[in-house]
């Protein structure tokens, strides 16, 4: 029997202390969590920044530690702050150095580095062994030398390598979310089948209750043919609807799971309930895939962006609204030629996102009723934040005036709520990979590092 | 009838930065046989909202949930610069008001 905690969903996002000693009275085989995503966009692996501070990262991760240390248990965290690049791992390696010093806590650390060089990369291409998946941009190596970085999402073997040289702690670069959950009871033997389907209904933490109120821990408990979810937290409960739709969340089929090493199939799974909040899951398949993959995750810089943000209260500009905004937008790229000569128009691009409209849903924006206001935001996004910010200014300037036939002498048609009007937003990255590699071997794309913490 | 009056839960996600899936959950497997076997929410309906063909639009029955569940390609790659919902949480609008007979 192997049993499973799962601290939070996501590191940083937190979990109720209270909780983790109640689900650590259950003496787990050891402590996971994920702590990373793509949802919140290519910043992050773009930049290198990171999703939440690392006061959050920090509180999570020196409870996890603690309790994983009194316990004698491995604590092991995936996709290290947000993206898992190489930067992103080492901060979150320097929290947990950090951690053992403030707490006198001692360990041995693997760190597993998820960043590929890019001639690696380049010669699997030549080779023919990067492939497309669905609705995958173009790929070559222009692409390859672009991205600001590149990540492999890591499978269970590197987790298990790190395990087997005596691993406490293990922070891994980017990871599959699963991988971080299905390693150990994988490395001691369970059916791959009830590791891979138990991961996918942890990674999340809590999720899998039926009414999830904030975040917080879950736990899992092992056998060869089966596994029973139960949550620690006694407000949560899990049924069996509320198990099976996780299978749902962010996979775009229920059924399958794909992992660097086989797929998983949930065609057959039953979920029963054991009690009024736990449920045994049972009657998954795990087929081996004939090739092993990685799969790949790039980001690359898109340009720099100047916004502004106004609103439109005038009922006669909000009767013809479309004609004044398409008039407003040819009148500032006008005057964008005017200022900054013919060449300007392969450098820039304006866009505006209207809201109470279609801001959300852009052109599929069905509905055609507007209210009694609309919010505005003009976007220019140039190859430099100061040629960015240049245009924007000739934009803001243009835009605020613009006429309608109606009114005679001039107008000041939208209001701006800050001085000045244009906000540098900085960097915006571009999501340039949707690929899998083939490695000759699980681990030749995973760098691990040791070291004693203390 | 209208979908949410007849759904616990309709919502849309990421499925990675290239790919929107969207679940409707019924409240009960009664509701969820007769949407499902009444075929409302079908392919070519996405293809139109979403303005998309009809053959990318991949729909699921999901029993065990009594869920439907409905991936699309992304109409643009999630945060870049023309893309309006970085998570894709906000795509499931016109399903909400879905009428069912």
């Amino acid at each position: 029997m192997i049993r499973v905690l799962s601290a939070t969903g996501m590191l940083g996002s937190g979990f109720r202390e209270e909780t983790l000693k109640r689900a650590m009275a259950l003496r787990p085989d050891f402590i996971g969590a994920d702590s990373g995503s793509t949802d919140p966009g290519p910043y992050y692996l773009g930049s290198g920044d990171t999703h939440f501070s690392d006061s959050a990262y920090k509180r999570d991760l020196r409870l996890m530690l603690r309790a994983g240390r009194a316990a004698g248990i491995p604590v092991i965290v995936g996709s290290a702050c947000t993206a898992g690049i190489d930067a992103q791992l080492e901060r979150l390696v320097g929290i947990a150095r950090d951690i053992a010093r403030e707490d006198k806590l001692q360990f041995k650390l693997a760190a597993i580095h998820s960043e590929p060089d890019r001639g690696y990369l380049k010669r699997k291409l030549k080779e023919g062994r990067i492939t497309p998946l669905a609705n995958a941009p173009r790929l070559d190596e222009g692409v390859i030398e672009r991205a600001s970085h590149i990540v492999g999402l890591a499978g269970i073997e590197p987790y298990i390598e790190a395990l087997e040289h005596g691993a406490e702690v293990i922070i891994a670069g980017r990871s599959s979310d699963t991988s971080i959950f299905a390693a150990l009871p994988v490395m001691r033997g369970c059916n791959p089948a009830t590791a891979w389907h138990m991961a996918k209904i942890l990674e999340c933490g809590a999720a899998c209750v039926v009414q999830r109120k904030y975040p917080d821990c879950m736990v899992a408990t092992l056998a060869d043919d089966h596994f029973v979810v139960e949550p620690p937290n006694l407000e949560y409960r899990c049924d069996p609807v509320s198990v099976a739709s996780h299978n749902l969340y962010e996979n775009s089929t229920p059924y399958e799971l794909i992992e660097p090493s086989g797929v998983l199939s949930t065609v057959e799974a039953r979920y029963e309930a054991l009690s009024d909040r736990a449920v045994r899951v049972c009657g998954s398949t795990f087929r081996k895939s004939e090739r092993y993959t990685i799969k790949l995750e790039g980001a690359e810089l898109a340009g720099f962006q100047s916004i502004i943000i106004g609103a439109v209260r005038d009922p006669v500009i909000l009767r013809q609204f479309d004609s004044w905004l398409a008039g407003l937008e040819r009148a500032c790229k006008d005057r964008i030629r005017a200022v900054f000569g013919e060449d300007i128009e392969e450098k820039y691009k304006f866009h505006v996102r209207v809201f109470g409209k279609n801001a959300a849903m852009g052109p599929l924006e069905p509905e055609t009723a507007i209210g009694h206001e609309l919010g505005l935001l003009f976007q220019v996004t140039a190859q430099t934040q100061d040629l960015a910010t240049a245009l924007m200014k000739s934009v803001g300037h243009m835009a605020v005036h613009y006429p309608v036939p109606e009114w005679s002498g001039l107008i000041t048609s939208i209001a701006y709520p800050y001085s000045p009007a244009e906000i540098a937003r900085g960097a915006s990255y571009r999501f340039s990979l949707n690929h899998v590699v083939e490695p000759a071997s699980p681990l030749e794309m995973f760098r691990i590092e040791y070291e004693t913490v203390r | 009838m209208k979908l949410w009056q007849i759904a616990k839960l309709i919502r849309s996600k990421n499925s990675g930065p290239f790919e929107l899936t969207f679940d409707v959950i019924m409240k009960d497997r009664a509701t969820y046989e007769k949407v499902r076997d009444a075929g409302v929410i079908n392919a070519q309906w996405f293809a139109r909202t979403y303005r998309l063909r009809p053959e990318v639009v991949s729909i699921i029955n999901y029993d065990a949930a009594a869920a439907i569940k409905i991936t699309i390609p992304r109409p643009t790659i999630s945060g870049d610069i023309d893309d309006s919902d970085v998570f894709g949480g906000q795509q499931y609008g016109p399903l909400v008001d879905l009428e069912i007979p």
